[in-house]
């Protein structure tokens, strides 16, 4: 490896600095990784909660009468908790587990390594970033503690029901206000991750690291970072709307003449169209916040294993960049059936149909990969083969809701949850599991154990279809969703299918502790991790494992090759490093 | 490992189509007659998505099986053509089957939400609320009364907070917990919501359509089929969501006349 220009980097001393309020990037990383996983813990927990209740709805959950006296009197739990369960699972899930940790957590601790850079751009925003997301996740959790109980208007917080406080119900007074603070926080902490990330790629790259050898992971980032830009900042200020509605009397998203519980509301002249919106012009560009770096990790990782290039690299990039562009046009097919113009119903689902053409494109090409390689079979590989298949199943259960015409059907049913589970729900999980499998080693010192790596893989993939696959049989049989209980006429038909899938996920859930015991346990003992495990090319594993504080020991690494080099006769196997300077030896 | 990731992988393929196939799981009756165009767009989609489904799943169970490193050095080969057919044919089949898709369908969108109901439909006035739904006929003279939503009082049974006193329309406003309809008859229902978010869905009817508070949405549909199906709310209004229901009583137009004159005010 050839090295220029010596660091500036001066190394952090003592704890608070090094562990706490670092400005290492690789700290902070790490710290996005374990809020996830405290918060993946949290939402867990109450989606397995709300899947008891929904298979056993008249069955006590032991111990849970004690924790919520009111709420689940003798541990039944109340129509009211169930929806605060739900909304607390879907806010905690989707911003602070599928946006921290494939965006944030391993998009900090390995971009500027596969960059060749020594830290972000801004290393004090850096560690802004993480804290401000940490007292927005304190902020939420805090809902659990109020009297009137957490949130119940979901994680879409559809106005007026969000805004008009508690007249309209439990759980609509001080928990839905801490909802709307702790979301608008977050929004502060991601931007200035967002910043940072585009900052970095476009200004840090080491000698060499054109745009074109840039791996697809740290172009996936970056795609995922500029989408971040624009959804957070509009976010933001939707949430400050709100909480002005609620604690201000302002009227943003209220029209005048509610009468809610009986008293008529002092607003007028407000939309809750405009939350809608607002809310939607984020919500789906969010989805691919949290998929695209599955698609970078999967696309960076999969030829890793395969020891082949990725087919089609290129045109990888360029269909992440269509999906970027697209997901800002397709957000009104979430409004279908909002009272919105039925015409433009019809405009938003072109552009959503039309952006599964490169969605399926990478799917083939990464199928295309894996034909004629060496698949080697280690943990990450299986979760990212894993990964294009439940991104398949969910991505085709889209192509029904594109569609107005079957959406005013299927909307509203279970079909929906079944399908975004698979494709931004278990499809970005599995792109985080393949994350941490691969950069375990280097963020660490030490490997996984990869025989309970595959017999977590295996029992997850089974109990995850077994969960999400039901879910749209029972959507085609009209099975709404956000209900508490399926015992009487018209659904109670649904009542077995619904304990079959509260059994797969408590199955799912209790096969994720074999993660968690392997998680922690190689952390502390696992075997020592060579600086290049997996024999891959890119930055990350020119350095050491762990890598020194500043990257790459005070030297900057200069990048001959592109990552794609597999396949090849290099010099110490058949793959060629970045920043090697040998060149291919055609035979 | 990868022949058992492959063995799997395709088990739970055939084992999720086979059930779909199956229709283990599946609509219930349509009694509508925009229905039958629903119903042709989702088995239309349902075999498109289902082929790719299959395909890409097994293709990819195939390739699993077949390609795994088994330490021999066997060289690396290119997927036959390499990216570009494989690009070009997929964007080919994709946007062709999305053309027809979209083009069928918006003929089926278009036939609920864009072309205008009957002139001689059955008008109903739908007004949702925390946790129930209200059904309004506008009596024998064909007009309803104003609302008044300072007058509103549930208590009292004013759901619409209707003034009979000084509103003439309003007097012979016929109110009801049911949506009573008369069979083969086009109905237009014009739905607006008291406090919060609702939804009105019956699944056997094929539609569903928002209550948004501010605005009054029209939707409009015939059933073909006697028939009592629940109405129920899909959009998420509080804690007592689970329990919005009504119901949705489809009549002989001799019972519905009945119905009507059984609880004219």
């Amino acid at each position: 490896m050839e090295t220029t220009a010596t660091s500036h980097h001066a190394p952090p001393q003592g704890f608070l600095r090094k562990y706490v309020f670092s400005l290492d990037h690789k700290v902070i990383g790490k710290q996005y990784l374990d809020l996830a996983l405290v918060a993946v813990v949290i939402g867990m927990v109450l989606s397995w909660l709300m899947r008891f209740h929904l298979g056993f709805p008249t069955t006590a959950v032991p111990g849970l009468g004690k924790l919520a006296p009111t709420a689940a009197a003798g541990g039944v739990i109340t129509p009211e908790l169930y929806l605060a369960l739900m909304t607390m699972h879907g806010t905690i899930m989707v911003f602070f587990v599928l946006t921290t940790a494939p965006f944030a957590g391993f998009g900090n601790f390995v971009l500027p390594i596969q960059v060749g850079a020594e830290d972000m751009a801004f290393p004090r925003f850096n560690m802004m970033s993480f804290w401000v997301t940490f007292v927005a996740f304190l902020v939420l959790v805090a809902a659990f503690f109020v009297p009137e109980g957490p949130p119940i208007s979901g994680w879409t917080a559809y106005a007026p029901l969000s805004a008009i406080g508690k007249d309209a119900g439990p759980g609509l007074g001080t928990g839905q206000t801490l909802w709307a603070v702790s979301i608008a926080l977050f929004c502060v902490g991601q931007l200035l991750g967002a910043l940072n990330f585009i900052a970095t790629t476009l200004d840090l790259r080491t000698k060499g690291m054109t745009l074109m050898r840039m791996p697809l992971s740290t172009w996936a980032w970056f795609i995922t970072s500029v989408i971040g830009l624009i959804a957070f900042s509009v976010l933001l200020p939707a949430c400050i709307l709100l909480i002005l509605d609620r604690v201000a009397g302002t009227s943003f998203f209220i029209p005048g003449g509610l009468v809610v519980s009986d008293r008529l509301q002092p607003h007028s002249g407000g939309s809750p169209l405009l939350w809608q919106h607002l809310f939607w012009f984020f919500g789906h560009p969010e989805v691919y916040i949290a998929i695209l770096p599955g698609f970078g990790i999967v696309s960076h990782i999969l030829p890793v294993f395969a020891r082949k290039p990725l087919l089609g690299p290129k045109v990888v990039l360029i269909c992440l960049i269509a999906i970027a562009f697209l997901s800002y046009t397709v957000w009104g097919h979430h409004m279908f059936l909002s009272g919105m113009n039925p015409l433009s119903a019809t405009l938003f689902s072109v552009p959503t149909l039309v952006i599964t053409i490169p969605a399926t494109i990478v799917v083939l090409l990464w199928i295309g990969t894996v034909y004629g390689a060496r698949m080697r079979f280690t943990t990450p590989a299986l979760f990212c083969l894993g990964f294009i298949s439940v991104f398949v199943s969910g991505g085709i259960s889209g192509f029904f809701l594109a569609q107005p015409s079957i959406d005013t059907y299927l909307h509203g049913t279970y079909f929906v949850v079944g399908h975004f589970h698979f494709v931004m729900g278990v499809a970005a999980m599995f792109g985080i599991f393949a994350g941490v499998y691969f950069w375990f080693p280097k963020m660490y010192g030490r490997m996984m154990n990869d025989k309970l790596g595959k017999l977590h893989f295996t029992l997850t993939l089974i109990g995850v279809y077994c969960v999400f696959m039901p879910m749209h049989y029972l959507g085609l049989a009209g099975n709404v969703r956000r209900y508490s209980t399926f015992t009487d006429d018209y659904m109670k038909g649904s009542l077995p299918l619904h304990r079959f899938i509260t059994i797969a996920a408590l199955f799912t859930g209790a096969v994720q502790l074999i993660f968690f015991y392997n998680l922690i346990h190689s952390r502390l003992r696992g075997a020592k991790a060579p600086d290049n495990p997996w024999q891959a090319t890119s930055l990350e594993w020119s350095t050491s494992s762990p890598p020194p504080f500043d990257n790459f020991g005070g030297h900057h690494p200069v990048v001959t090759h592109g990552p794609n080099e597999y396949g090849v006769k290099g010099p110490t196997g058949d793959y060629i490093m970045q920043a090697s300077s040998d060149q291919p030896v055609t035979s | 490992m990868g022949r058992l990731f492959a063995v799997v992988l395709a088990v739970i393929t055939i084992v999720s189509a086979a059930i779909f196939i199956a229709r283990i799981w599946w609509l219930p009756p349509d009694i509508s007659v925009l229905g039958v165009g629903i119903d042709h767009q989702m088995t239309e989609t349902m075999i498109a998505s289902g082929v790719l489904f299959v395909v890409c799943q097994l293709v990819l169970a195939m390739f699993v099986w077949q390609y795994g490193d088994a330490g021999d050095a066997r060289p690396i080969k290119t997927f036959p053509g390499g990216a570009t057919p494989m690009v070009v044919i997929a964007t080919i089949l994709v946007s062709a089957e999305i053309l027809v898709l979209t083009l069928v369908g918006t003929k089926v969108w278009g036939g609920i939400f864009l072309s205008p109901p009957d002139p001689s439909a059955l008008h109903i006035d739908v007004q949702a609320e925390q946790f129930a739904y209200y059904f309004r006929y506008p009596g024998p003279d064909g007009k309803f009364g104003a609302i008044h939503p300072e007058l509103i009082d549930d208590g009292n049974g004013n759901f619409f907070g209707l003034d009979p006193a000084n509103d003439t329309a309003a007097r012979d406003d016929i109110v009801s917990a049911s949506l009573v309809i008369p069979v083969n008859k086009p109905i237009l229902l014009t739905l607006h919501s008291k406090d919060v978010g609702h939804a009105f869905y019956v699944p056997e009817l094929r539609i569903q359509q928002d209550f948004v508070p501010g605005l009054v949405i029209p939707l409009h549909f015939t059933a073909t089929r006697l028939a009592k199906e629940e109405i129920v709310c899909t959009q998420l209004c509080g804690l007592g969501h689970y329990n919005m229901r009504a119901y949705l009583e489809v009549e002989s137009l001799g019972q519905f006349q009945q119905w009507l004159k059984d609880h004219a005010p």
